[in-house]
């Protein structure tokens, strides 16, 4: 399964709701796309909600990073909610933890953009 | 789509309970990036089998993903005229992964520390420290008269069952 991504507003942020694999190929190019077309219409606050993303691969990591420096050189902000246990212990273990701010709960991610 | 089987391991053509009684798989593989996923659950299979756990089985399919990458795109660049190999062995109770390709090769010095501050936030460069992080054993040389050898060893964890 690769991946699937919509997007929904709530207040000013746009949450993105990732499932599947982010992978080399098609899953890194969706999550590539979907925040590429988010920066052209102008929204800088994304939150990618990452609950039902089952598998990342070092491909899908750098997408994710990619998408970081993109959004915030943008003057934006990216920022992630919901890591499984295994997308939890990847950024730990390449120290991108520290590098995202990562939500557990929607709603205190959202006023986090305040 | 695989073009060369050892007499041992036909892991998609072969029913699943067969595969518990093997040792060895062997395949070659086009330069493709359908290879990877096909390489990642071949492994996943064979590990499984094995008996490894659910997580280390999960790290199994990581590295081999990763060497397999690196293997048909870095490696062999898609070239249609290059192949990759996929070997895994039990070896009591080990599991033995070899990836091989038929590119121009690599120097380990010359690979960047991913954790280094100045390379966080770089797109690429992850994969071998993956597969480091992932496996007990990795070993890697140049092959003559090109390519790269991958070796890597999975030993089973405590809550691993072994096989053997």
């Amino acid at each position: 399964m690769s991946i699937k991504a919509s997007t929904r507003q709530v207040d000013s942020v746009t949450v993105v709701d990732l499932s599947g694999r982010i992978t080399l190929g098609e899953g890194s190019t969706v999550l590539r796309e979907t925040v590429r077309e988010l920066l052209n219409r102008g929204q800088k606050k994304i939150l990618l909600n990452l609950g039902d993303v089952t598998y990342i691969d070092s491909s899908g990591i750098g997408e994710l990073v990619s998408g970081f420096t993109t959004v915030t050189n943008g003057g934006g902000q990216l920022k992630l909610l919901n890591l499984t246990k295994k997308v939890h212990d990847l950024l730990q273990i390449t120290k991108l933890y520290t590098v995202f701010e990562v939500h557990n709960d929607e709603a205190s991610a959202i006023r986090s953009f305040a | 789509m695989f073009i060369g089987l050892s007499q041992q391991g036909n892991p998609r053509g072969v029913p699943a309970s067969r595969m518990s009684v093997e040792k060895r798989v062997e395949v070659t593989l086009e330069s493709t990036l359908e290879s990877v996923n096909q390489a990642e659950q071949i492994a996943v299979q064979f590990a499984g089998k094995a008996g490894f756990s659910e997580e280390d089985t999960h790290k199994v399919g990581m590295a081999v993903r990763e060497s397999m990458v690196n293997a048909v795109l870095h490696g062999n660049r898609y070239d249609p005229q290059k192949k990759a190999g996929l070997r895994l062995e039990l070896d009591h109770g080990r599991l033995v992964i070899i990836v091989t390709d038929q590119g121009e090769g690599f120097e380990m010095d010359h690979i960047p520390d991913p954790l280094a501050e100045e390379n966080l936030l770089r797109q690429s460069g992850r994969g071998i420290f993956l597969i480091r992080a992932f496996m007990d054993e990795l070993h890697m040389r140049r092959l003559e008269p090109r390519g790269m050898e991958v070796r890597m060893v999975k030993y089973p964890s405590v809550e691993s069952s072994k096989e053997e």
